[in-house]
């Protein structure tokens, strides 16, 4: 028909396509799955799902595995202590062996690491894929420009068995932050500053592409920082377009592609980002400018303050659910209203995690930590590299003596003290700034409380023994 | 898969905003690499006043008796009501399997995490969505009433109140049919594998890096 004009599509629009296998009158779709990962907590039961139906994975080769959550971050020679925790990453290693996969690093193996670093340090993650894994924090993948999320246990065998997954298209959200982010500022207070912006349920039913001038300047390891957290928005899903900087962090790494298809692959990637009349059905904007280093004071990632704020008042809040919300959080965070954010004192600090554990979170944890010294009052400070290769990379640069010498312990890595699942943990009662992504009642241990923060701030809390503006420090 | 059709069952009113899946089945019942057993640990944090682990006989546990589940008069209650954002943070399944191994068929709220509420329905669980007054009503229906019961129907999509009050839910016609006969989704995805087939070899010539 004359003139009429067809509307662009979203990347998340692209990326859904090109994976769509086919299409039910309700709106059901079956979605191919390129790239599977796998851990030991949200896969022994799929697997014995497949085991009992008798069916084998359609494509071994899509599968990336490592144990994470379990294994220790100390005394490696001692093995995984705790035997419930040992027959898990066991079953892991079993089921591998059975089922097969393109990549596993056992405990131990010199590349293992949380399955949310290794991914991107393998390879393993391009653009323009879609990538699962039974595990929430899958929504990092997506800062290659793929289409990345996490998937229940029933999932986890579904994709296992058929490498696809029943899925309905999600509503597209641009979250645009313009400008540029203030000396001190990081990835981790841009994705914090979203969700105190949007709330944790802001994003659920959509998925997120964040845009703008911040996050094009932001690294890839930034990048993965934000796409990480996408999902305490609320979104299963968020995306960053693929540029030069995604290209630069992927060639020559072990599974990217090589040779011809290499030239293929990025001119490929080139033509993944949203058209420029593509509309989405909601954006929201932030200016860098604005935003200064974060801190939760809450139980809820969206119970988040600029670090010159103070501890709200749960009686100057109007809505009575939100009322009760705040006065059970500042109950179990043993927090008094309008209490300066500063005043907080911590007892431990946890730098690490799936949001916060790459080279590039260690390196701006080490500037801080530089010739300092963790303040007395503090009984842990503890630096978890996200992987062996990260870990590697920090010890050539000599970031661990930096940190060792200013008082934090310098372990092996793995998930650690961001659920706690392994020995690393809160015990009731303690407070810790910490650069994972949950605050929730319990996370980091039974009575815990925990603050989250960037690493840069991480470490200016360990120094100064209570929260501190890192610009200022 | 558990089929559902109808339920009238007793409802238990948990009344939190945003609760996350950690709050439902703590990290250190993860471990396990069963699917079953988790019912006894659901809400372990806020059920008892001890600390939990994994296999711990709950019967002798010091109880919470403020927490509403140890209340007399929610015993045997299938049908959850909650508020906002409900089953939020983590994709453990773990949840879900909780809930129901608790006894829970149902739950009713204002909104759900998203993959939390998928998980629902591998499950033989039905999650309805209904409107915030409606949720508030149902709130102050049953702490005002002993032996509050709600009667769900999936074939006509509706809930039924004591007071014959009535209100209708939605849900996608894939899972219904699914939940109705307790379908096996990886039987029913692999009656497509030709199809399936057919995308690959597709997907593998305009991307062969991808299959590398």
């Amino acid at each position: 028909m004359l003139g009429k004009s067809v509307a662009g599509k979203t990347l998340y629009d692209k990326l859904w396509e090109t994976h769509l296998v086919r299409e039910d009158a309700d709106g059901t779709c079956l979605i191919y799955i390129d790239r599977h990962l796998v851990h030991e907590v949200t896969s022994p039961q799929a697997f014995e799902g497949l085991r009992i139906a008798g069916r084998k994975p359609w494509r071994n080769s899509s599968i990336v595995a490592n144990p994470d959550h379990n294994t220790p971050t100390k005394d490696w020679d001692k093995g995984i202590e705790d035997p419930i925790s040992r027959l898990q990453v066991e079953t892991l290693d079993n089921n591998i062996k059975d089922f097969g996969a393109l990549v596993y690093f056992p405990f131990k193996h010199a590349n293992q690491g949380i399955i949310h670093v290794i991914g991107p340090e393998q390879g393993t993650t391009l653009p323009g894929m879609t990538v699962v894994c039974g595990d929430s924090h899958t929504s990092t993948h997506g800062a290659f420009g793929a289409l990345a999320h996490g998937i229940g246990t029933s999932e986890v065998e579904h994709v296992l068995a058929t490498q696809t997954l029943i899925a309905k298209k999600s509503k597209r959200m641009l979250v645009d932050v313009s400008g540029k982010l203030g000396s001190g500022v990081t990835a981790k207070d841009v994705a914090l500053a979203v969700i105190g912006k949007i709330g944790t349920a802001g994003g659920n039913g959509y998925a997120i592409e964040f845009g703008g001038e911040v996050i094009r300047a932001l690294s890839m390891e930034g990048r993965m920082t934000i796409c990480n957290m996408a999902i305490e928005a609320g979104a299963r899903a968020g995306i960053i377009a693929p540029d030069e900087k995604t290209a630069a962090y992927l060639k020559g790494r072990l599974h990217a592609p090589k040779a011809a298809d290499w030239d293929k692959a990025v001119a490929y990637w080139n033509t993944l980002k949203t058209d420029d009349d593509a509309q989405f059905d909601t954006v929201v904007t932030l200016n860098g400018a604005d935003i200064a280093p974060q801190v939760t004071w809450g139980t809820s990632p969206e119970q988040v303050l600029p670090i010159d704020g103070c501890v709200p008042d749960p009686a100057k809040e109007m809505d009575a659910t939100k009322r009760t919300s705040i006065e059970n959080a500042l109950k179990y965070m043993g927090l008094s209203a309008n209490t300066p954010l500063e005043d907080i004192k911590l007892d431990k600090i946890f730098i690490g995690s799936c949001t916060n554990s790459r080279i590039e979170d260690l390196r701006a944890a080490a500037v801080v930590a530089k010739g300092k010294k963790v303040a007395n009052s503090i009984s842990l400070a503890l630096v978890v590299p996200g992987s062996g290769m990260v870990k590697r990379q920090a010890e050539e640069e000599g970031l661990d003596k930096i940190f060792i010498e200013a008082g934090f312990e310098w372990r092996e890595p793995g998930c650690s003290m961001c659920l706690a699942m392994n020995a690393d943990r809160l015990s009731p009662g303690e407070r810790c700034a910490s650069t994972s992504n949950r605050n929730f009642e319990g996370r980091q241990g039974q009575g815990g409380r925990t603050h989250l923060v960037s690493p840069a701030m991480a470490v200016a809390a360990a120094i100064a023994g209570h929260f501190v503006d890192v610009r200022t420090v | 898969m558990k089929a559902f059709t109808q339920l009238n069952g007793l409802a238990c009113p948990i009344d939190r905003a945003n609760i996350d899946t950690d709050a439902i089945i703590p990290k250190q019942f993860l471990k396990s690499i069963k699917r079953s057993g988790f019912g006894p640990y659901l809400f372990d944090e806020w059920r008892y006043t001890d600390h939990g682990e994994p296999g711990m006989d709950c019967s002798t546990r010091p109880l919470n008796k403020d927490f509403v589940l140890n209340q007399a008069r929610y015993k045997g209650a299938q049908i959850m009501l909650a508020r906002e954002n409900f089953g939020c943070g983590s994709s453990r399944e773990h949840a879900p399997w909780a809930i129901e191994d608790y006894g829970f068929r149902v739950i009713i709220a204002p909104s759900y995490a998203d993959i939390f509420f998928g998980n629902c329905y591998k499950n033989g669980m039905l999650p309805i969505v209904a409107d915030e007054a409606m949720v508030d009503k149902l709130f102050k229906e049953c702490e005002a009433n002993v032996g509050y019961r709600l009667s769900v129907d999936l074939p006509s999509q509706t809930v039924t109140l004591p007071s014959g009050e009535s209100f209708g839910f939605e849900i996608n016609a894939t899972s219904k049919h699914n939940l109705l006969n307790g379908l096996d989704e990886i039987g029913l995805t692999l009656l497509h594998a030709d199809e399936i087939k057919v995308f690959e070899e597709k997907h593998k010539a305009t991307q062969p890096w991808l299959f590398a």
